[in-house]
């Protein structure tokens, strides 16, 4: 393993302790080139994002909206597959120190082999994982004991629909953060942080959970991420990125970080 | 409870399964703790049943194929769904379904459709029922399937152009589920086959199951028998295809075939031949058999049949296939085009292309002489006939 000191766990939990208010930043690989992958991460590590979330491009991404299904096609065009990710990613531990999530979808998880899976993330220092469509009980039930040996954290969703009831048992099979939806959506859908968002970010912050709670879907700019983190630990930007890094490139990412956390 | 239905975990076997996000949860969960007690109540089956026989015109007739009895040198039965109303057996989930949907107090109803029989079918009993509707379909389907797309706005649907990936029937189940996403408390999803997550497979397949129901008391009357030798449907989905299968699945001695679309030849990149092609994996929330690359992006598939050209397979037909319970024939678009128009010659029949896969199970000499053979006509051909013309050059 080529990761520096900490293990993976103790980098993100040492990023959700910090004080203060978290950025979380997600893009997909392979997008808006090939390579770009380490280009990204480096300049979100010298921007100061504190958590990345790097997604797995796939061909049917059903919890996502058109900006990142686009980024998405265009990843899977321009060539990325799983194993193309995680060679880009061999030695990334070497410059970068930010907790790393991979997002994707379960079938080329499963295609890959979960252990298999985990075993490269843990390789290349891999912090966590997000697989939206690999439900608690399911991983409960076959992958816990996987994710566990390789020393990687899993992040589970909620959404406003959420019952209390469900949100505590997501709240104990967690050991990092929360993944909170901010609104029934998908990704880049913003209904507003109206009242009825409002009540939900009062309801969870209400709760007491063990773990910390970071809002994503529909953030963008300074004000929604503002609206997001009155209530919880950090927020996560991810179409807004995919859309700068279509304007702009890599070259645009120190500015936007700046804009949205002055 | 055989092995062949759904187990407590909604698994057929090493198949099926919810694997939805997480946003989806409370409906999944709502449906998977309510519908076999909707299901199964006295006031539910009446409605249903009333409406299955007055609105839809069941039973459907089993009838017997003379001529093509005589050239296939065996008793070729046809269950005739092309006779519900709407045109296809699609309707009587959608009856079903939409039952269900008020008895949870929803207001708004979604579809997917490939060949347009389903989003005619929901986009029906939406009108029936007074219920806004919108139907999900792909933009090559919108194109192919003119006819049904008129319709469902004659019947007063919103039908909205799916135009990610293969712009077909994968493509606009993904939209409905996003739809579902975005809408989750009014809303219900009306999936028009045995696909999707659990319970849907289980749940479509029951509403589907009259087929067999039906299948078993018409042969009993016209053969005193209820066993046929083979039986015979088309799989897309393959919501046709457990219907009629339904009531046999523990009856060893019926054999089972599935007519699988090969498109242009299984081997020609050009198929949605999805047990020939497939291997185990998620899609659409079911964990099944699948078309997909080594690195497990779906295939885009392809075939004639719009209602066909899917690159996966419900959950229960996974399990049939990997268990030999059902034989599994991929038929290309030339053999399904023939047999269509044999039909058409010798009964005076038009089916739909889907259904067409099915006959030509015949020719391909897959039911061998002198047995009895029932085959699922699931639909009729008229939403057909712009590619009929063009295929066989009729204009
Ligand atoms: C007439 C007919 N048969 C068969 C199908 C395929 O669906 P399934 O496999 O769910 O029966 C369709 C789908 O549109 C259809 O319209």
């Amino acid at each position: 393993m080529s990761s520096a000191s900490a293990t993976p766990v103790n980098r993100l939990h040492t990023a959700l302790s910090k004080p203060g208010k978290l950025l979380s930043i997600y893009f997909t690989a392979g997008f808006p080139r090939l390579e770009d992958t380490v280009p990204i991460l480096r300049e979100l590590e010298a921007a100061g994002a504190d958590l990345v979330e790097i997604g797995l491009p796939f061909s049917d991404p059903l919890a996502d909206g058109p900006t990142i299904q686009q980024s998405s096609t265009e990843a899977l065009h321009n060539g990325m597959t799983t194993a193309r990710l995680f060679e880009q990613l061999e030695g990334i531990r070497r410059e970068v120190s930010l907790p790393l999530i991979l997002m994707g979808y379960f079938n080329p998880v499963l295609q890959f082999g979960v252990e298999a899976f985990c075993r490269r993330c843990a390789e290349v220092g891999i912090d966590g994982l997000i697989l939206p469509d690999l439900p608690l009980d399911s991983y409960e039930r076959e992958y816990r004991p996987i994710l566990e040996r390789y020393g990687l954290s899993m992040v589970f969703l909620i959404s406003p629909q959420t019952s209390n009831a469900r949100i505590r048992q997501i709240d104990d099979a967690s050991d990092s953060f929360i993944y909170m939806v901010s609104s029934a959506s998908t990704t880049g859908v913003q209904k507003g942080f109206g009242t009825a968002q409002q009540a939900y970010f009062e309801r969870i912050e209400s709760l007491g959970l063990q773990h910390p709670q970071l809002v994503g879907f529909g953030i963008g700019d300074a004000d929604s991420f503002r609206a997001a983190t009155t209530h919880a630990k950090g927020a996560i930007i991810g179409s807004a990125f995919i859309r700068l890094l279509r304007e702009e490139g890599v070259a645009g990412i120190r500015s936007f970080i700046k804009k949205i956390r002055p | 409870m055989s092995s062949y239905h759904v187990d407590e975990n909604g698994f057929y076997g090493e198949f099926g399964g919810a694997f939805i996000p997480e946003m989806l949860y409370p409906n999944v969960e709502e449906l998977r703790t309510c519908y076999l007690d909707i299901l199964a109540d006295p006031a539910f089956q009446a409605e249903f049943r009333q409406l299955l026989s007055d609105y839809v015109g069941r039973p459907t007739p089993l009838y017997y194929s003379v001529r093509l009895s005589e050239k296939y040198g065996s008793k070729i039965y046809l269950k005739r769904e092309d006779l519900c109303h709407t045109g296809a057996h699609k309707v009587n989930n959608t009856i079903g379904q939409i039952l269900l949907a008020k008895r949870l107090g929803k207001t708004r109803i979604i579809a997917e459709t490939g060949a347009g029989q389903h989003g005619v079918a929901t986009a029906t009993v939406c009108a029936l029922m007074g219920l806004p509707c919108v139907v999900y379909m792909g933009a090559v389907d919108i194109a192919r399937q003119a006819p049904n797309v008129a319709r469902m706005k004659l019947l007063g649907a919103e039908v909205r152009a799916a135009t990610s990936g293969s712009r077909t029937l994968k493509d606009a189940t993904n939209e409905a589920i996003r739809d579902w996403i975005n809408n989750p408390v009014d809303t219900h999803y009306i999936i028009g086959s045995v696909v999707g997550p659990h319970p849907y497979p289980d749940m479509v397949a029951r509403f589907q199951s009259v087929i067999s129901e039906e299948i078993q008391s018409q042969l009993q009357e016209a053969e005193g028998r209820p066993d046929p030798d083979y039986l015979i449907a088309c799989v897309g989905g393959g919501s046709n295809a457990a219907g009629a299968y339904y009531h046999y699945l523990d009856r060893p001695d019926v054999k089972i075939l599935a007519a699988e679309a090969a498109g242009k030849g299984v081997d020609t990149g050009e198929s949605a031949a999805t047990s020939a092609l497939g291997r185990v994996g998620i899609i659409h929330a079911s964990k099944t058999l699948l078309m997909q690359t080594d690195d497990g992006q779906i295939t885009e598939p392809y075939s004639i049949s719009a209602g066909l050209d899917y690159p996966g397979v419900g959950p229960l037909h996974a399990h049939l296939f990997a268990t030999g319970r059902a034989t599994f024939i991929p038929v290309t678009d030339a053999e399904a085009m023939q047999a269509g128009r044999e039909l058409a010659e010798l009964e005076g029949i038009i089916p739909a292309i889907e259904t067409s896969h099915a006959l030509a199970l015949l020719a391909m000499g897959s039911v061998p002489k002198g047995s009895l053979a029932v085959i699922n006509l699931s639909g009729r051909g008229d939403k057909d006939l712009q590619t009929y013309i063009d295929y066989f050059k009729l204009a």
